[in-house]
């Protein structure tokens, strides 16, 4: 043999998978008086589908998808202020990034869930002079609304520092060429510095929208019926806690998995023109390797093993030709 | 009108500083409308230095530097200088070309939209004159069939052919080079040399920082030397070069030629 180590390695992953699947599928156990399945597939079929479970899925991509764009474009805003020459513009981005990036995303939520407690009733009008509109904070500020703020507002703070990575990666002699033909240093960032930039921004961009999936599961904890919500309420109705989590962890699995290929494509995408040749997609990797698998068929490699078929020739390196048998 | 009237850049004790490096220390220079001058020297010597600072790239630190009789980057008042704002800094270098050693084409664009696009964003001329003006100079500079073609799939020569286009679709009363050929292989610097050539022959006023001497001989109609961030010699390329009157002109000189 070999590579006895591989084949240690190998019989050991078998083994643990093997005991994995069984566990998973074919052991009981003993709740209380009854045998039960360990895993109870019944139930998590049961809820999979059922109606509070894919409200809760709506709900968690409706604040997924609002909150990313709050911090998208937030983060915009702070990475140009962050570099801009003014410094109490740039301090004032600095001071939004170190506090929001600060403190617990989950104590932000609390807090914007508490908002009525400092303001009571939010105005809108001229500083320091009349309002015009009075708005009583408990209804105003929902609790999806401080989920909004809570999750978007954090998300601002970390989405400046990826902008900010993705206009330093821009060479500064583009700067150079559109100052030179006379645009502002606002058309400099949004004509050619920002479109040059998203090819390094998309990729922890993505991370982040991965990230803040799963992050919007703590707005449970502000009375927003998401996806982890609806699966709690569930279970404190009829106790099959984990079943439920294993619903709600299904969900975010499969949310998850569609974001990470958007995001394989999406980085492709604003790859053109970087590279000569992009790598191929998975797709048509498979498609080579069949192709591949197909033409070794047709055409047998010719370094196989020496000596009449059935008797294993002695070992040797492949590739010397003295070691070859007749019978090729 | 006198040729003391027709300067278009004039330079009178210019100083630039960068931290503990004094990069430009009092540097004199007039150049004249219509006139080719060419900046040598050796590197390090304040030529790009100083040709950023006729477009306001670099901030002057001492001296007074005017382009078409009007102060670079200020606003002379009672006596008084006043920092010019961001928008009006702009607009004064929207009348100044620039050509850079590393051509700093867009690459996210077409050829003809790095073209196309300032006079458009900048000066605000209709999208259809400035792209057949766009397609003529393209045209003139021998791209007219690249227009569609993004930078990375250019030569070098083709490249800064089409970042000299660019500069000229805004119509610049003065057109800068840094260095524009220092960059291509040698078999590509032909063709930017003779579209600059060109451009001077139709009168254009440039300031040509290069390591080209054959170049600054024939089209140059002044030449000057810098070293160590001063001007150190002036005059007609040919008496410049062939009959250098200061040690460290002959000095650097003998080095190159």
């Amino acid at each position: 043999m070999r590579h006895p180590g591989r084949w240690v390695a190998t019989a050991a992953v078998v083994v643990l998978g093997v005991m994995f699947v069984h566990t998973l599928v074919a052991t009981q156990v003993v709740r209380g008086t009854q045998r039960q399945p360990r895993f109870q597939w019944d139930v998590v079929r049961r809820y999979l589908w059922s109606r509070p479970v894919l409200d809760g899925v709506t709900i968690t991509i409706e604040l997924t998808v609002v909150a990313m764009a709050i911090g998208i474009a937030l983060g915009v805003v702070l990475a140009v202020m962050r570099l801009s020459p003014n410094p109490i513009v740039s301090s004032a981005s600095w001071l939004y990034i170190w506090f929001f990036r600060g403190t617990p995303v989950l104590v932000q939520l609390l807090f914007w869930y508490d908002l009525s407690y400092l303001y009571p009733t939010l105005s809108l009008g001229i500083p320091f002079g009349p309002a015009f509109v009075h708005l009583n904070a408990n209804t105003a500020v929902t609790p999806f609304a401080a989920a909004l703020f809570g999750l978007g507002l954090n998300e601002g703070a970390y989405m400046a520092e990826i902008v900010r990575a993705g206009i330093l990666s821009v060479e500064e002699g583009q700067t150079d060429a559109a100052k030179a033909l006379g645009l502002t240093r606002l058309g400099t960032m949004r004509r050619i510095v920002l479109p040059q930039a998203m090819r390094v921004i998309i990729p922890p961009m993505g991370n982040e929208t991965i990230s803040m999936l799963k992050t919007s599961s703590l707005a449970s904890t502000i009375t927003v019926v998401e996806l982890l919500r609806s699966a709690q309420n569930i279970y404190s109705r009829t106790f099959e806690t984990v079943p439920l989590l294993m619903v709600a962890s299904f969900w975010y699995l499969a949310m998850t998995s569609v974001l990470t290929v958007g995001q394989y494509y999406l980085e492709r995408r604003f790859a053109r023109g970087a590279l000569r040749e992009p790598p191929p997609t998975p797709v048509e990797r498979v498609r080579r390797w069949f192709r591949r698998a197909y033409l070794a068929r047709s055409e047998p490699p010719v370094l196989a093993r020496s000596g009449p078929p059935g008797l294993p020739g002695p070992p040797g390196p492949p590739g010397l030709p003295g070691r070859l048998g007749p019978g090729r | 009108m006198s040729a003391v009237e027709a300067l278009m850049v004039r330079s009178e004790g210019v100083r630039k500083r960068y931290g503990q490096l004094e990069a430009l220390r009092g540097v004199d220079l007039e150049v004249a409308a219509g006139e080719v001058c060419c900046l040598i020297g050796p590197s390090g010597s304040g030529k790009s230095t100083f040709l950023r600072c006729i477009n306001h790239l670099e901030k002057v630190d001492a001296g007074r530097l005017s382009v078409d009789g009007q102060l670079v980057g200020y606003r002379e008042h009672g006596g008084r200088l006043y920092e010019l704002q961001d928008k009006e800094v702009c607009a004064k270098r929207a009348e100044i070309g620039m050509v850079f050693q590393r051509f700093n084409l867009f690459p996210h664009m077409t050829a003809l939209d790095n073209v196309a696009m300032a006079p458009v964003v900048v000066k605000g001329e209709a999208k259809g004159v400035v792209e057949s003006r766009a397609r003529s100079l393209l045209d003139r500079v021998g791209l007219g069939t690249k227009l569609e073609a993004y930078p990375n799939q250019l030569s070098g020569g083709q490249q800064q052919r089409v970042a000299i286009a660019r500069a000229l679709a805004m119509q610049p009363k003065l057109m800068l080079f840094d260095e524009p050929t220092s960059a291509l292989d040698p078999e590509l610097v032909g063709e930017v040399l003779d579209v600059m050539r060109g451009l001077a022959e139709d009168g254009m006023t440039m300031v040509v920082v290069t390591h080209e001497m054959g170049f600054a001989r024939e089209v140059g109609d002044t030449l000057a030397f810098m070293d160590d961030g001063v001007v150190v010699e002036r005059g007609r390329p040919r008496d410049v070069l062939g009959n250098p009157q200061q040690e460290r002109t002959r000095a650097f000189l003998a080095k190159v030629l």
